[in-house]
């Protein structure tokens, strides 16, 4: 039993077909689990299933041996599971440390502390504390979207496609910030293109073909498992 | 001494009414822009929204005179004015929870939003003539003027009067105070934060746990704030007659939108830019050019480049403009 599972989930939007049939996904605390699989496998739609953004038809969604398939995704979210979404993930016209404080809006305690531990995280937010979100660079912004959604102190992150978009020098730096991320004992879900590099910070991935579960296994296993490489990985 | 005068004659009938004017539009302006970037729909209604608290104000106002309660020599509307706020307030909540809620579950396209608020807008001006009829109406006491331009003469010496209103100064005020706290509220409180990234990103406020019911309701109680304190700011500067509220929703909306819409502090000067062009449009020169001219040069004519019938045209021409070449407004900055 792991600590967040997503066990046979069959979903889709609104009345449409199912994206996603019996898929199951689980992450324990402190370890990166990447979700890949070629355009249009639900990689996606997994993630926002577990998350609550589209109801299951069947299939059941537990954190911590709690059932929360029923909970709206802000309950969810007090649940202590946060999310990074691919497109518009930080409030572009909110300076960055408005963006921290609303991250936290949820929480009743003093964030002050939240905060400087989200600075020694990503030391150039505090340089750019004060500055709008929006005259930021991408990688910068990753960064915001990153510690937002750390503010609530999740035990669960889901990341859907942190690097898109990004030069790959920056997407070195933001594996190694989601690195970080991991230590602090914060269990790590990511929908990934960029598979290969993906896998290399994972403890364990899933490749996803059209919404069912095809491959799973240790980062490594994937990697070197011919098939995967063949199909996923280009050779 | 020609110069002083001619200063003097500006000063007196465009610049302070300008300033005037301009104040009471700009807390129109925020009303439009904080519902268009919260609700996301142009509001139509606020024209007669402002006239609704206003009406509240001026039937208080009587009531209050009649059994002879009053502020001595400020206007027994100011004493008004938070009764009329909150049943403006509490009409704000009703039409929302029964018209425009419907709409926003349903996530209704902005402009059946505004369409919607055209309906209400139709319905909001009944209610005001079903309640206190079309008239014009001068609900001003207290004293009059603070400064008299024959008071004025005599202390200077020059031809020319300055006039200062009491319905000017309390307007200059009253809009100052209104306005600080607002941005204060918007800018360094955790509700008014939360009011910035709902309107912002909806979905990533959501997950964020921002309750968006709140953030709704908030935003009403923040224009009946706004609509009710400048409509009746209006109505004591010149009189409360409910066709001219409805009318005064072009150059408010074409302050919002020279703003940036969206932006509520470049609504806030969106208001004094209208207000200045409006005024200095439609004034007649001629007497200040009779100051400064030598006579040889002194104009026949009235030297008016738009006559004040116009003047609506000079808001409208303004929006047209500014929706053309800069269409997010002419001022940088922050949205909410």
């Amino acid at each position: 039993m792991s600590f967040f599972e997503g066990n046979k989930m069959t979903a889709g939007y609104g009345k449409g077909p199912d994206i996603i049939n019996s898929c199951t996904i689980k992450v324990d605390q402190g370890e990166i689990v990447a979700i890949l699989g070629p355009n249009g496998a639900g990689k996606s739609t997994a993630m926002k299933a577990m998350l609550g953004l589209l109801n299951l038809k069947s299939g059941s969604v537990v954190i911590d041996g709690v059932d929360i398939s029923k909970l709206s995704p802000q309950d969810r979210v007090k649940k202590g599971i946060s999310f990074v979404p691919q497109t518009k993930n930080v409030f572009a016209e909110l300076t960055v440390k408005e963006n921290l404080e609303v991250g936290a809006f949820l929480r009743e305690d003093n964030i002050n502390k939240v905060i400087e531990e989200i600075f020694d995280l990503f030391p150039i937010l505090k340089v750019k504390s004060s500055q709008v979100v929006g005259q930021l660079s991408g990688g910068q912004r990753q960064q915001v979207a990153l510690g937002r959604a750390l503010m609530i102190k999740p035990s669960i992150l889901m990341l859907d496609e942190p690097t898109a978009g990004v030069s790959p020098i920056v997407m070195d730096e933001l594996f190694q910030h989601i690195l970080r991320v991991k230590e602090t004992n914060v269990g790590i879900i990511m929908v990934e293109q960029n598979a290969k590099q993906a896998l290399s910070i994972s403890d364990r991935g899933y490749v996803l073909v059209t919404g069912e579960n095809k491959f799973e296994g240790s980062g490594d296993e994937l990697l070197n498992d011919p098939e995967v490489r063949r199909s996923f990985l280009g050779g | 001494m020609e110069l002083l005068n001619a200063l003097v004659l500006l000063l007196n009938y465009t610049i302070v009414p300008a300033i005037t004017y301009g104040s009471q539009l700009a807390l129109g302006a925020i009303f439009v822009t904080l519902v268009y970037g919260v609700l996301r729909f142009a509001n139509f209604a606020t024209g007669d929204m402002m006239s609704f608290g206003t009406m509240f104000a001026v039937l208080l106002t009587y009531y209050f005179q009649s059994v002879g309660i009053g502020l001595g020599i400020l206007p027994t509307a100011l004493l008004t004015i938070p009764f009329a706020i909150i049943a403006m307030i509490l009409y704000m909540l009703f039409i929302d929870n029964f018209v425009f809620k419907y709409y926003r579950v349903k996530k209704s396209a902005p402009v059946q939003l505004a369409m919607v608020s055209v309906g209400v807008m139709f319905v909001t001006q009944a209610i005001i003539r079903i309640i206190i009829g079309p008239f014009d109406r001068r609900f001003l006491d207290g004293e009059k003027f603070i400064l008299k331009a024959s008071e004025f003469k005599e202390m200077t010496g020059l031809n020319e009067g300055l006039t200062i209103k009491s319905t000017q100064a309390i307007t200059v005020v009253v809009t100052i105070i209104l306005v600080s706290i607002l941005f204060w509220f918007l800018n360094k409180t955790k509700t008014g934060t939360s009011m910035r990234a709902y309107s912002d990103n909806e979905d990533l406020a959501l997950l964020s746990g921002i309750d968006p019911k709140r953030v709704v309701m908030i935003t009403w109680i923040i224009a009946g704030f706004l609509a009710t304190v400048g409509g009746v700011l209006y109505g004591l500067d010149k009189s409360y007659k409910p066709f001219v509220y409805f009318n005064n929703m072009l150059p408010i909306f074409a302050a919002a939108i020279v703003g940036g819409i969206g932006n509520p502090f470049g609504a806030f000067l969106g208001g004094y830019v209208i207000a200045f062009a409006e005024i200095f449009v439609t004034y007649a020169y001629k007497k200040f050019f009779t100051y400064l001219l030598p006579e040889s040069l002194e104009p026949d004519s009235l030297v008016q480049l738009l006559s004040t019938d116009y003047k609506f045209a000079v808001s409208f021409s303004i929006l047209v403009i500014v929706l053309l070449f800069r269409p997010s407004g002419i001022f940088e900055g922050k949205k909410i």
